[in-house]
């Protein structure tokens, strides 16, 4: 008997772009290519029609392995979690699965909002493929971990989206397959539920069940996966222990924030196709570029390519593991704010005393203009936090001990 | 020799994912009954969705039929003195209106049933099918509601249904057929094409009046009578009258062809929706 999980053989998907980007086609727009065709054959098998989300994509997992996916935004996870799910096909090579798989692409897939907290269950609980009586069985537990018994007969559109989001992962947290495939999932709820999931994952994990994770807090990724697999591009680049391939993929962050923002395309632009971000500057109080100093000013200015009206800009700052630290919004405006005309194209954010222990540190962007999101970027650039004074005070020596160094002070005994 | 234990666990089977082509796929029958338990729960929700909210909630399944009723007995009984071979208006037109609710029900909000599912569709795997299938299903509440008050207006007005009535399963299982081949396509189409949405509604209005719903397909002059039934709505309606009202001749030849005609559209709608089932995902 084998004891291998997933084996993936030279996997492709394509996507053909046109159709991608005008959403989907018209059935005029059928009609008028189909009649087209005979004149024009050649023309429709141009290169950059087609875009391969994956390519000659090869592994195999045993069973009981943890297996985390790593990459930067388009690298092909997603896709790769959608093939061995079943959702989409592949349009080269196989998979081979041996086991009961259940897939935790989205949390909450299925909830309808009419039904009940109750209905919900039993709906939820066979879309993500378990058996009736297996949910009846189990019922009560899933309830107790949503903390949601009072409101069990209430339509789910009453529902706060914490208590949605709760019990969506309790039901989903309660499948029991062989294989279980997670997507970005655990990012949900309050700080006490997502430490709940958490452990929830880690005794999955620990159960000998077969998991292949997708997460973009490497953290989550290093505490619960053994090996790690690393994609660019739909092609694995590493595949290694796991702390190997966070070392990996933290230096290919680092190659992609030092070369020319404009040139990648791992982008989040959802409202054109246009680049948006050029570069970021981080500048400590003497202004040289990228070392900053603990407890001394610091200003992160995002220099852009145009000026749209109304611009807003999001930036979180994220530690060497890529766990999030804080964001600054500026939607969320204080009266300190100012927009200014002979700025140019280009937004700047100053933070008067940087409450940063020493070490590496990464900026995720997202530009906003009227509301739409125009361009994100992940780990848009890195800055070193050099040693400094914080309300007078040496910060620790590493970041070991936490991120953050809080201005203090303290009442002691003589 | 002792055997392991895990021996008498069921031995995990190993599913092949590849691009497959032509009809090779999934409207195979281990993976529909392996995925039972769901389509009983999206059947479920259908049901239990579909009048949540409403004040009047299950009563809508024979408001709609009656006021059609009481609009054509008004319309064409009376003003425009169409033939309803000499039954009363109101009971000719209902008998029509309640296979032909069903049924256009079924076409409307099946067509749009995999895109309002979107959601589900691209973030989970389970046999397409369920989805338009499911409104069916959901249908058959409806349908129950709706016939049950016919018989209780028939008998009121002094008609009595005969053994005909033991054809009603047949008719309704053409039916069912004709409205599951359709929107099988339909809803297949609807996921590339959203021209769909435009189309259903203007295209069950135009089918309703192809139909024998407000005059008998007596009035149709052969052999156009004969031929109509390709549609299979035609014996379905024609049938129903009989089998409920209790008069007539059996429109057998009728029923013959638009069974037969029920059964190819339901076998190219089937075939249809398979060979496009796997491109779901990438385009709803």
């Amino acid at each position: 008997m084998s004891n291998v999980a997933i084996e993936a053989h030279e996997l492709g998907k394509s996507y053909t772009l046109g159709l991608n980007k005008r959403g989907y086609g018209t059935l005029r727009e059928a009609v008028v290519e189909a009649a087209q065709r005979p004149f024009k054959r050649g023309a429709d098998k141009r290169k950059g029609d087609t875009l391969w989300a994956l390519k000659d994509l090869s592994m195999t997992i045993r069973n009981g392995e943890v297996v985390g996916l790593i990459g930067h935004n388009g690298a092909g996870k997603s896709t790769l979690l959608k093939i061995l799910s079943r959702i989409t096909e592949p349009s080269t090579g196989y998979a081979e699965v041996t086991g009961r798989v259940g897939s935790l692409l989205e949390v909450g897939t299925g909830f309808h909002p009419e039904l009940t907290g109750r209905e919900n269950i039993y709906l939820n609980g066979s879309i993500l493929g378990m058996r009736r009586a297996e949910i009846s069985a189990r019922f009560d537990e899933i309830v107790e971990f949503a903390e949601i018994s009072r409101f069990l007969d209430t339509p789910v559109k009453r529902y706060s989206s914490g208590m949605s989001v709760r019990l969506a992962f309790a039901v989903a947290a309660h499948l029991e397959p062989e294989i279980l495939l997670v997507d970005e999932v655990l990012a949900v709820g309050d700080a006490a539920f997502q430490r709940k999931s958490l452990g929830k994952m880690n005794e999955v994990a620990k159960e000998g069940r077969t998991v292949v994770f997708v997460s973009h807090n490497l953290a989550i990724i290093q505490a619960l996966c053994t090996r790690g697999v690393l994609l660019e591009r739909g092609e694995v680049i590493a595949d290694a222990p796991i702390n190997q391939a966070i070392d990996n993929y933290l230096r290919t962050l680092e190659r992609s924030a030092s070369t020319d923002l404009l040139e990648r395309t791992d982008r989040d632009t959802r409202a054109y196709d246009e680049t948006l971000v050029r570069q970021l500057e981080i500048q400590g109080p003497s202004g040289q570029a990228n070392a900053v100093v603990a407890g001394q000013a610091a200003t992160i200015a995002v220099v852009l390519t145009e000026e749209l009206p109304s611009m807003e800009c999001q930036l979180t700052i994220a530690n060497s593991l890529g766990q999030p630290i804080c964001t600054l919004d500026s939607e969320m405006s204080a009266p300190g704010d100012v927009r200014e005309s002979g700025l140019g194209p280009r937004i700047e954010c100053e933070i008067p005393a940087l409450p940063l222990v020493p070490g590496r540190y990464r900026i995720d962007v997202i530009v906003k203009a009227k509301r739409q999101i125009q361009d994100g970027l992940q780990a848009a650039a890195f800055f070193d936090v050099e040693p400094g004074l914080v309300g007078g005070r040496p910060t620790a020596a590493t970041g070991s001990e936490g991120d953050i160094a809080l201005p203090h002070r303290w009442r002691l005994p003589v | 020799m002792l055997r392991p234990i895990e021996a008498t666990a069921p031995h995990p089977e190993t599913i092949r994912l590849q691009p497959t082509r032509g009809f090779s796929r999934v409207l195979a029958p281990r993976e529909l009954w392996r995925y039972r338990d769901l389509a009983g729960q999206i059947a479920l929700r259908d049901i239990t969705v579909r009048y949540r909210q409403t004040a009047l909630g299950g009563a809508w399944a024979v408001l709609q039929p009656i006021g059609f009723m009481v609009v054509f007995s008004l319309i064409f009984g009376n003003v425009a003195g169409i033939s309803s071979n000499g039954l009363p208006y109101p009971l000719f037109s209902l008998s029509a209106l309640v296979p032909w609710t069903f049924f256009s029900t079924a076409l409307m909000l099946g067509s749009d049933s995999l895109v309002s599912n979107a959601a589900l569709v691209s973030k989970i795997y389970f046999p397409r099918i369920f989805m338009p299938a499911g409104v069916i299903v959901a249908g058959f509440v409806d349908l129950a509601i709706s016939l049950f008050i016919l018989l209780i207006i028939v008998f009121a007005w002094g008609y009595a249904p005969s053994v005909a009535i033991l054809t009603l399963p047949l008719l309704i299982a053409i039916a069912t057929a004709a409205a599951l081949g359709t929107t099988a396509a339909l809803s297949a189409i609807n996921v590339r094409y959203r021209d769909v949405r435009y189309v259903v509604p203007f295209a069950i209005q135009m089918w309703l009046f192809i139909s024998p719903v407000v005059y008998p397909s007596s009035q149709i002059s052969e052999p156009w009578r004969t031929l109509s039934a390709i549609n299979p709505m035609v014996g379905v309606v024609e049938g129903f009258r009989w089998a409920t009202l209790g008069t007539g001749n059996a429109p057998w030849d009728l029923i013959g062809i638009s069974a037969v005609s029920a059964a190819v559209i339901l076998a190219a709608g089937l075939a249809y929706f398979d060979r496009v089932e796997r491109a779901f995902a990438d385009f709803v």
